[in-house]
């Protein structure tokens, strides 16, 4: 049985004026996923959460929010709940006032109340803290105080606004770590909204690309960095090397391109129907370029490369290969493991990689 | 003491300051304490301490009269004021979105004109003869002109209400302005309409605006003495007109210091007063 789905979002727009901020995005969110849109800044992910919200209406298209047309329903008779980038957290009140606001109406008395708010507290991490004023609270402790309020009313669907980017980076991994588990915990669909695409990868079971108001792929985080379905999504998620080169032919689901340097190689077609002889573009990632001393035994393709620049990360090395009749080097990350063989500024190598780990693009 | 060169430039620079606080302001405070505890015998100041002139404010029941009523007049003209400026605030701060300074310019304009000159124009506006009364007449609503506008202490709060609107305008848009506005879209979020997010988080974030006004407002109320010479009339006058007499045509200055100490006390309790209410509005709007 498929899982239900808690958000539709159909063909929805949204202009300000001349500037189309979100176009035709279709996108479904299912019961009790964490999904994240991830994008550049001025990309139209937060118009589209503020739309799910109910602080903007979409110009066209519609949203349905647990089978519930949400055409002309304000964000305060929506099923939503929403986690702010700056938090709002209310000055005037305390932990404890904040967390309950949104129960006004519940019917529940001034003792139902304060359970709730302890059982929201405890679940994160706050036990203790309900009298804690709204000024004594820390950068994470006021994002906690944010989700517990929200989480309070059980909504169908909680929406995040950039929830990390207040906090220092320890904070932050440490944060999002927990935010996995809440929402395993609590069940309720999360949507967030993040220009980090470590944070989306980290956290979400499905990840939403947006570039210029469209959305450019919806995947798992692992499909996202492996098979990219555009440039743009291979740029913008993790480092990536582009080489040009020209279809050869295509040979029952892969494809035979024809490389400057390196020469032919086999790459799975992932969806690129032009013909032979076009121009296309293979995405590699750094990680699964090989760089050794000596011709490399693993790889299908290879090429002589000098060592232009290096640098040390810690866990990884990246190595910057100039190679001939190639503009920009090629960046390689090598894995600092023990025994690993280093290389100079200078020195002359292989580098090379497998038909497998490269990506075909279509030109965009 | 070591006197190191910091503190004789400290001591320099404030010396002025000093001076100005000392000639102007404590000195006249000292003398009027003074004052108050001596007696006037006819031409000459019997230089005796007595109780005698406290003793007469509050037993008099003239005195007594025009204390409260100053103060209740001031309490009007504050309430009024605020309840008048707090919308005009709201607009500038969450509805007029570029042209605020523009607004706020508008704002002070009464300020240009003297006064003297604002109190007079309505002295205009309610007299017998006056716009109010014309304009009733022509449009047939009465028959002969109202006497009862002007020269009462409804006309001193019509006055001072406009005179000062400003001063309540602006500390009330300064807390308006300062509230981020992502908090009320928190209270919409979390199920608010307009009214109670209005109740719930506009309003008790703005108290510290509508306090500022309060006492700006109020204080000086108090000791107006202008506003009811000119429209207040015998019904309308208040405590800082019986002052000025006493220090004036009575010439009874220990009288006149007496009773303005007394205002001075009355003021400062009805302040905490105000003060205490609004908080504790702030803490039921919780």
């Amino acid at each position: 049985m498929d899982t239900p789905i808690a958000v539709n979002i159909a063909d929805v727009s949204k202009s300000f004026g001349q500037f189309e901020a979100v176009k035709n995005v279709d996108l479904q969110l299912k019961q009790g996923e964490f999904f994240s849109l991830l994008g550049p800044s001025g990309c139209g992910k937060s118009t589209l959460l503020r739309m799910i919200a109910g602080f903007e209406d979409p110009t066209e298209g519609s949203i349905t929010i647990d089978g519930r047309e949400m055409k002309g329903i304000e964000a305060n008779h929506r099923p939503t709940n929403m986690v702010f980038q700056s938090y709002a957290i209310f000055p005037h009140l305390n932990v404890e006032e904040n967390i309950v606001f949104g129960l006004a109406r519940s019917g529940l008395n001034k003792g139902e109340k304060r359970a709730k708010a302890n059982e929201m507290l405890e679940k994160v991490g706050l036990a203790g803290l309900g009298r804690r004023g709204a000024h004594e609270l820390s950068g994470g402790q006021r994002q906690r105080v944010a989700l517990a309020r929200a989480l309070v009313l059980e909504p169908k669907v909680l929406l995040l606004d950039e929830p990390m980017s207040a906090l220092d980076k320890k904070l932050r991994e440490q944060m999002q770590m927990e935010l996995r588990a809440l929402q395993r915990s609590v069940g309720i669909t999360f949507l967030m909204v993040t220009h980090d695409q470590h944070e989306a990868m980290t956290i979400s079971d499905r990840c939403g690309v947006m570039f210029g108001g469209k959305l450019a792929q919806v995947d798992a985080p692992e499909i996202l960095y492996q098979a990219p379905r555009t440039k743009q999504v291979a740029d913008f998620i993790g480092g990536m090397n582009f080489i040009e080169g020209q279809i050869g032919a295509h040979e029952g689901g892969s494809l035979e391109i024809d490389l400057p340097v390196f020469g032919k190689v086999s790459v799975d077609e992932h969806g690129v129907s032009e013909r032979a002889g076009a121009p296309i573009t293979i995405g590699l990632r750094p990680e699964r370029i090989h760089v050794e001393k000596n011709r490399p035994e693993g790889a299908d393709v290879f090429a002589e490369a000098e060592v232009v620049d290096r640098a040390f990360y810690g866990e990884t090395i990246h190595y910057y290969l100039a190679l001939n009749g190639r503009k920009d080097p090629i960046i390689a990350s090598i894995t600092n493991f023990e025994r690993r063989e280093h290389f100079e500024i200078g020195e002359k190598v292989w580098s090379g990689f497998r038909g497998a780990a490269a990506v075909a693009l279509p030109q965009d | 003491m070591i006197v190191t060169k910091e503190t004789k430039t400290g001591l320099l620079l404030s010396a002025p300051a000093t001076l100005y606080v000392l000639l102007l302001i404590a000195a006249p405070v000292a003398l009027t304490i003074a004052y108050s505890f001596w007696t006037q015998d006819f031409v000459e100041v019997r230089r005796e301490f007595t109780w005698a002139n406290y003793a007469e404010v509050f037993s008099d029941p003239l005195y007594r009269t025009l204390i409260f009523r100053s103060v209740r007049i001031a309490a009007m003209v504050t309430f009024l004021t605020v309840l008048l400026a707090y919308p005009i605030a709201y607009y500038i701060a969450f509805n007029v979105k570029k042209s605020k300074a523009l607004w706020l310019f508008l704002v002070t304009i009464p300020f240009w004109t003297s006064y003297l000159l604002r109190v007079f124009s309505w002295k205009i506006v309610l007299a017998q003869n006056g716009v109010v009364n014309s304009a009733l007449l022509s449009l047939g609503i009465i028959d002969a002109p109202l006497d009862t506008l002007l020269y009462n202490s409804e006309a001193v709060v019509v006055t001072l209400a406009h005179a000062w609107a400003p001063f309540a305008i602006l500390p009330i848009f300064v807390s308006l302005e300062k509230i981020d506005r992502s908090l009320l879209e928190a209270s919409k979020d979390l199920g608010e309409g307009p009214v109670r997010s209005f109740l719930r988080v506009t309003l008790p974030l703005s108290i510290p605006g509508i306090v500022g006004a309060c006492l700006i407002i109020f204080i000086p109320t108090v000791g107006d003495y202008v506003t009811p010479a000119l429209v207040g009339g015998s019904d309308g006058a208040m405590v800082a007109n019986m002052i000025q007499v006493q220090f004036g045509k009575a010439n009874n200055w220990p009288l006149g210091s007496a009773l303005a100490l007394s205002a001075v006390v009355c003021v400062t309790i009805a302040a905490c007063i105000v003060v205490g209410a609004l908080k504790l509005l702030e803490r039921s709007l919780k």
